[in-house]
Formats: structure tokens, sequence, C-alpha cells
């Protein structure tokens, strides 16, 4: 079965990110398709390389990184709600004229339509939000 | 400019509702949650919006934002006609526990018991919830 | 058609619950995580409600929400099933579209 993930809340703050994220694992070792997770609102947070949580704590950002790698999972940043949050590709840095990007490995900034796509393409979604 | 997901070629209609629960200005989510809507316009699904618990206070009158410093967004749900949104819910339970009638209401909806709303959402594909 | 819905909230802090219930369809799943595993624990305020709840729709809660709160699974409210998260993954399989109460 093929899934969307919405993903609308920041990692650390909520324990949305981290449910979607064991929600993500598991259904992936169940051998299902994972099409896309979208992160909306202080979602976007999900994305940024520059967060260094406490080496006793999970790293919420590389544990997405790694499952993109690992299992191409395609992870959408909203645009709209990256720039109010100041999540920035190199393109978008350079676009706003930004004298850097923080975006991490696996992650890309698109728009709100991908995550209307994920929608129509996948079998479920499932949202994780507040 | 054609975007990806828009060479796909007429797919499948799904039917897409967008669940709204929450007060504006308290949290951005009814904003960014109407930004969502005017994106999927774009899409030919077949769309509507439901306004419950807290949620119908996003369609008050009168909103007046200049003293919270915040743009006041409610004129974009008289501008939702527009983009083919023609399909606004709003539960008459909610309505009364707020001791708000229709005539409160920025724009033309249709009000509908809870059962009847409940009946909506069944019918649905897509729900997604900010 | 059938739907699961998911309620993350505590019932003592939100009304996510009770308006979950308002609008959960006889027969449809209900699935706790989250805060919202308080409220399938017995001996609470909202007992009686969640025992109701069981009585017309299938019940569920996330036993490693659950743990995690100091709960454990025998003191889960009789006829709701505690699964895992890949036990969440199928019930989102099994029915045809999941309703997030966030």
């Amino acid at each position: 079965m093929k899934y969307g993930i919405l993903v609308n809340e920041g990692p650390y703050q909520h324990q949305a990110s981290d449910t979607a994220y064991q929600f993500a694992q598991a259904l992936l070792d169940k051998g299902h398709e994972l099409f896309r997770v979208f992160f909306y609102h202080d979602g976007v947070n999900n994305g940024t390389r520059f967060a260094v949580p406490p080496q006793d704590d999970r790293n919420i950002t590389a544990r997405w990184s790694e499952m993109a790698e690992k299992h191409g999972v395609d992870l959408v940043i909203c645009i709209a709600a990256a720039q109010r949050r100041g999540l920035l590709d190199e393109g978008e840095a350079k676009r706003q004229g930004k004298d850097g990007n923080n975006i991490a490995p696996g992650f890309r900034i698109s728009g709100l339509g991908q995550l209307i796509e994920a929608g129509i393409q996948s079998d479920r979604l499932v949202v994780f939000g507040d | 400019m054609s975007e990806p997901w828009e060479e796909e070629g007429p797919g499948t209609i799904k039917k897409f509702m967008y669940v709204n629960r929450k007060a504006p200005y308290g949290t951005i989510y009814a904003l960014e949650s109407l930004e969502v809507v005017l994106i999927a316009a774009a899409f030919e699904q077949d769309v509507s919006m439901a306004f419950l618990d807290d949620g119908v206070y996003q369609l008050k009158k009168g909103q007046d934002t200049q003293g919270i410093g915040m743009k006041n967004f409610s004129p974009t749900y008289r501008a939702l006609e527009g983009y083919d949104v023609e399909k606004l819910y709003v539960e008459a339970e909610s309505l009364a526990e707020r001791g708000l009638s229709e005539d409160d209401l920025l724009v033309p909806v249709e009000v509908m018991g809870r059962e009847a709303l409940a009946e909506l959402m069944d019918e649905q594909d897509v729900i997604l919830s900010f | 058609m059938t739907m699961l819905h998911t309620v993350n909230k505590s019932p003592f802090e939100r009304n996510t619950l009770a308006s979950c219930l308002g609008h959960a369809k006889s027969g449809s799943a209900i699935l706790l995580i989250e805060d919202g595993v308080f409220a399938a624990v017995k001996g609470t305020a909202h007992e009686d409600t969640v025992r109701g709840a069981v009585a017309d729709h299938k019940v569920f809660v996330l036993g490693p929400d659950l743990l995690a709160r100091g709960m454990r699974p025998e003191q889960v409210i009789e006829g709701i099933s505690v699964v895992d998260y890949g036990g969440f993954v199928d019930l989102t399989e099994q029915h045809d579209k999941v309703q997030a109460w966030v």
C-alpha cells in the first residue's frame, strides 16, 4: 500500500514528529511504500541540519535523513511555511539574498502542491499534528 | 510555467475535506490551512471545508487585527468562491455552543447538524486536519 | 467505507476525544495515541464516556505511548485493544481513510 504522511509540528516541541517517524518506520518494515513525507507549519523545522540535540537524545533530523537515504523516501518541506521560519536550501538562500542555507540531506523545499499530490497519489494520507 | 504535478494529465478526482477545528490568530493553523486550500484549488479535486468546534470562529464577521499587529486574513474566505471552493460546511452545534448564528459569519455557508457532517466526513477520500 | 480516527489529546486538556466521538460513525475505529492514551485507563472521570465508546466503536490504544506514560496494559478499560506501531499501520490499511483529530 502507498502512504503519504503530513507532519504539522516541530521536532522536540511536540511528539507528532516522533510518532510520524515511528509510524513511517513501521510501514516500511511491513513492506509498504512511503511515497512522501510533507512537513508543514512548524513541521518544517524537522529539516534543519543546524540542530544539535544532546548526545543522549534522538536526532530527529538525522533520523529522517537516514530514512530518505535508505528507503528513498521523498521528504518535502513546504516553501511558504519554510520561508516564514527561516528554512532555506541553496537556491532559496540565493533568491532571498541570505548568507547561508540550513536544509538537511534528503530534504527538499517545494510547494504545497506536493501535499495535494501526496493526497491524490497515496492510498492513505496520515496526518500527525498537535 | 507548468509544475511537475500538472504534467500527469487528468487523473483521479478525490474528495478532499479540510477540517478546521481551531480559532484564528492564537495559532497559525487557520491561516496556513487556508493557504493549502487555495493551492489545492488548482488540482481540480472535489474540495470541501468543514468548520467545527473553535474552527467556526475563523468565519466570524468583523475581525479587526490592528491592535495585535497581525494580518487579518478573514477576507480570504470570501475569495474562496473565485477559486471554485464553494462547499463550506459549518456545524450547527458548534455555532450554538458558542452563542453564534449563521448571521455572525462573514461568508455564505451551509450550516448542518453534527450527524450530517459526520456523514459527509465518512464520504471523503482524504481528510486533512491542521 | 470505514474510517480510522486518531486522537492524540488528553481528555482532561481538550475536547478532542469528545469531538471525535460526536462524529465517529458507529462501527468505525478509534486509536488513542500520544496524550490521548490517558482516556484508555480505568478509574478516570472519563471512564464512562470511553466505555460507551467501546460499545459502539472498535477502540485501540498505542502501547508504546501507554508504557512511556507509566501506564500498563492491565489498566486499560476492557474492550480496548493495545497495539504497537505495526498495529497502527495495520489499522490504517484495514480502513479506507484516516481522520486525525488534531
